[in-house]
């Protein structure tokens, strides 16, 4: 058999995604150290492979002497947390959204369409920091935030395929059963257009995690002390110069679980036939 | 054509109302901005004064109209923190944002355009595949600290590229670059399945039947019809990576609206943050505009039926 | 009758998609000078992937193999994609089945038509412009002038295919390609087409290639005929003798499906081919045809013979 780039890929992503979903369940048992303890002792200490390495922190120690492998453990928490809930907010709001405009159409659509419209008028990192600004932040306002910002590609998405789907026989068939509407719009439409909505939620949580990052990065995210890795890699930087691994671990962690879930995203794609613009 | 002018240009305006609805409502979100613009220290009188000076005691709807009548009429209210305009803020670090997005749009298609059409030429080899594979990469690739690695080693380590501030041209180039990396993938994509589509088509085949070379093949024949939805969205994009703009700014200390938004959320300097909020959108409406208008342009379709 | 070279002469053509399955099983065509030699078979049958292939427009990943093939005596078969690019749109055009999407949209109908010259020649775009003018007139379309400055879209299929067809007389070519060029157009239409084939070889001398399903067109139009099925040529002859002497059991299945006033009385069924055209696999042997043939015998599966009956008439068959 050939070698097929896009199956390793995909295996890579999953292996990536379900590694680190593992470390951010088990977070409790298996951090080395409590990634709040402050220890003004042991502070900037470098990676064990690195001299002046210590056997007791594996990544090193950050400006305050919290472990750093503990607090990237407890980050991968906080990402997916917001990854996942992000998605749950958000793909409820588009997928209904689309799937109304989808499947009535006419000037129910064009409400859809206006509202699609003016979400993708408004700058993003900017609402999302104002809100996060005013509200006060926390995790809760930060998964909000997102939630009520990263409908519109679900929204997208659901009208186009909802379009698609309306007009195919079985929806004529389930009407002339005598369904009710949403039994129609729950057990026939969604059914047959959730493989691209799949498709969309893994991009929309790669998403979520890099703005969470970047929120918590110009310090309107995530609160300190909370091990954030966007916080890390802010916190990081006025030592990064002497010390730039304290930005390129937390860095990496963030660009490996993106990468990660963005190549299951593009498997599943492959897998699923959804629709390549998705 | 012109109906379709018109509808534009009413979309165009109903989306303005809504987004200047929803910055005002943004920054009254705190419940009580007096309160916050004065500050933890404040006493009860200190609020009262700002309450009064910045109108805050009248009843919203007046409080909005007031707003709104005023950008009317050019006027996008007083920076509670600079004493100063907030249109002369804004114009004062425009060039600095202005830059940094045509720099980051210019890099951004010069990376895209070639990689999207040698990859739909080869499409399904290796270096197809390869391609794709460095979009994959590029999107899971944070800016902000994409910037910080570049700062650390092109700027610091090796010296080659400023690493903040704006003095010559040479300091648009990392930040302009940043930027551009968060755009090139969605414009990859776009223009490999533009270019796979347009290779693929008939009009292709009789290019290659007149005996055309290659080169007039792939970028006169192909590459017209597969850049019309390219405009579209390097525009979207554009907008985007002003928005953007906010995040590389502080990275590499440019003094632009981006900036100036993000100190203005800090300190909690609503008029400004209204404004802004506003006035990027305002921008993204007047690109998402013009592209329409530009494919109408090439699509001699659009231009005349 | 063999002794001058033929303006396009290919033999024992082959072309694969992917590895198991050969589309063109060794067909050989001669294409006269000023001669309308017509390509007749079912859909799928490789009638048109043989045009590409001569053209050597081939899709990606196709793979051609041949005895020869030559074009004017010159091998064309070695030529390199530059070489083969200036024989292209110059010597030998084509045209193709959908008038609709084979224009680019992108640009007006002058441009696309001056590139050709411009192309080949080295002329002027203005000059190239004045040749289009010229050939648009010559195929039958008024105001010319205005037509050049429209786009694609503005014009109907059948302008269309006349624009197809003078942009690839540009150059003058001595081989016309044409790929089913009536079959996306309306009757009247096509009859308006067919006959400016017609004319335009009897007054150009031009030598057409002209693949088609339909054997009306044939009758009308053709010097020669090569019948296709399942990658092969199964017979070659005149058209007269063709028509009048079926020799292959397919070409005869194919004339049966034609109704021909007076020779068919009403109520009698119109004649049809069971089946359909086969996958050919590699390794078959045998006739292709043998599935749905009334006459196939056990020898059918094993050879099939080539006959000649020394006037030009050729076909694969063991029947006499």
């Amino acid at each position: 058999m050939r070698f097929d780039v896009r199956r390793v890929a995909f295996g890579l992503g999953v292996v990536i995604v379900v590694c680190i979903a593992l470390v951010a369940l088990l977070a409790p048992w298996i951090t080395p150290q409590d990634p709040f303890v402050q220890n003004l002792e042991a502070r900037m200490i470098p990676p064990i492979w690195m001299d002046g390495g210590v056997a007791g922190h594996w990544l090193g120690s950050d400006q305050l002497g919290r472990d750093y492998l503990s607090r990237l453990i407890y980050g991968a928490r906080i990402s997916m947390l917001i990854g996942t809930l992000v998605v749950i907010c958000s793909g409820a709001i588009g997928i209904t959204l689309g799937v109304i405009g989808g499947f009535f159409g006419g000037r129910v659509d064009a409400v859809v369409m206006f509202i699609i419209t003016c979400r993708l008028s408004i700058p993003l990192i900017l609402v999302a920091l104002t809100v996060v600004s005013f509200v006060g932040s926390s995790l809760a306002v930060v998964v909000f935030t997102l939630g009520l910002l990263l409908w519109e590609r679900f929204a997208v998405v659901a009208r186009t395929t909802t379009m698609q789907v309306r007009t195919l026989d079985y929806i004529s068939a389930a009407w002339a059963a005598g369904c009710s509407l949403p039994h129609i719009l729950v057990r026939e439409v969604l059914p047959n257009i959730v493989h691209h909505l799949i498709v969309v939620a893994t991009l929309e949580m790669a998403l979520a995690i890099l703005l969470e990052a970047a929120l918590s990065f110009l310090g309107l995210g995530v609160p300190p002390p909370l091990p954030s890795w966007g916080l890390m890699i802010a916190e990081a930087k006025d030592y990064m110069y002497f010390s730039p691994w304290v930005i390129l671990v937390p860095g990496v962690a963030l660009f490996v679980l993106v990468l990660g879930i963005n190549l299951l995203g593009d498997g599943l794609r492959d897998r699923l036939g959804a629709a390549r613009d998705a | 054509m012109l109906k379709f002018l018109a509808r534009r240009l009413l979309l165009a305006v109903l989306v303005l109302l809504t987004v200047l609805t929803i910055s005002f409502a943004l920054t009254r979100l705190s419940g009580d901005v007096a309160v916050s613009m004065a500050g933890a220290q404040a006493t009860q009188e200190d609020v009262e004064t700002i309450r009064k000076a910045y109108g805050l005691d009248r009843p919203l709807t007046i409080q909005f109209v007031s707003w709104v009548a005023g950008i009317a009429s050019g006027d996008l209210g007083r920076s509670y923190l600079y004493h100063a305009p907030v249109s002369e803020l804004i114009k004062g670090r425009l060039p600095v944002t202005l830059t940094l997005g045509a720099t980051g749009l210019v890099i951004a298609l010069c990376l895209a355009l070639p990689l999207g059409i040698i990859a739909a030429m080869n499409e399904g080899r290796i270096w197809d595949r390869g391609i794709m594979m460095v979009a994959v990469v590029g999107q899971a690739m944070p800016g902000f600290w994409l910037g910080l690695v570049l700062v650390i080693w092109l700027g610091v380590k090796w010296q080659l590229l400023p690493i903040s501030g704006v003095e010559t041209w040479t300091g648009y180039v990392l930040p302009g670059f940043v930027l551009a990396f968060s755009a090139v993938p969605a414009l990859m994509r776009l223009t490999r399945g533009g270019m796979v589509d347009a290779l693929a088509s008939d009009y292709v085949r009789t290019a290659r039947a007149k005996g055309l070379t290659r080169m007039s093949v792939v970028m006169k024949h192909a590459l017209r019809n597969a850049a019309m939805p390219v405009v579209a969205v390097a525009a979207v994009q554009l907008g985007f990576m002003l928005g953007g703009s906010i995040v590389i700014e502080s990275v590499f200390a440019l003094n632009g609206v981006g900036y100036l938004a993000w100190e203005s959320i800090a300190k909690n300097d609503f008029p400004v943050v209204q404004a802004v909020v506003l006035f990027l959108a305002t921008i993204y409406i007047a690109l998402t505009l013009i592209a329409d208008l530009f494919n109408a342009v090439l699509d001699p379709r659009l231009r005349i039926g | 009758m063999h002794d001058a070279p033929a303006l396009l002469d290919v033999e024992g053509l082959r072309v694969r998609f992917n590895p198991k399955i050969e589309a063109i099983r060794g067909v050989s065509l001669r294409v006269e000078r000023g001669q309308t030699h017509c390509v007749v078979g079912e859909s799928g049958c490789g009638k048109s992937v043989s045009a590409l292939a001569v053209m050597g427009l081939l899709a990606r990943g196709a793979k051609r193999h041949a005895a020869h093939m030559r074009f004017d005596g010159q091998d064309i078969l070695g030529l390199s994609e530059r070489d083969l690019q200036k024989l292209r749109g110059d010597r030998m055009a084509m045209i193709f089945q959908e008038p609709m999407t084979s224009l680019n949209p992108a640009y007006t109908v002058g441009s696309q038509m001056a590139e050709v010259l411009v192309r080949h020649r080295r002329v002027s775009k203005q000059q190239g412009l004045d040749r289009a003018a010229e050939l648009l007139a010559k195929v039958g379309i008024t105001a010319p002038g205005m037509r050049l400055a429209q786009y694609p879209h503005q014009l109907s299929g059948g302008l269309r295919q006349r624009v197809m067809i003078a942009m690839a007389l540009m150059c003058d070519p001595e081989l016309l390609i044409a790929d089913e060029p009536t079959t996306a157009l309306d009757v009247t239409v096509q009859a308006q087409i067919l006959r400016l084939l017609r004319d335009l070889q009897q007054e150009l001398g031009l030598a057409i290639l002209l693949i088609t399903h339909d054997l009306g067109v044939v009758a009308r139009i053709a010097h020669k005929v090569s019948v296709m099925y399942a990658g092969e040529v199964v017979e070659s002859a005149s058209a007269t003798d063709l028509f009048a002497n079926p020799r292959h059991p397919y070409t005869r299945g194919l004339l049966a499906c034609v109704p021909v006033p007076g020779t068919i009385k009403r109520g009698e069924p119109l004649g049809s081919i069971p089946g359909t055209v086969p996958r050919i696999a590699d390794g078959f042997v045998g006739c292709g045809f043998r599935d749905r043939c009334v006459h196939a015998m056990p020898a059918c599966a094993i050879s099939v013979p080539s006959r000649d009956d020394g006037a030009g008439h050729r076909y694969l068959c063991h029947l006499q």
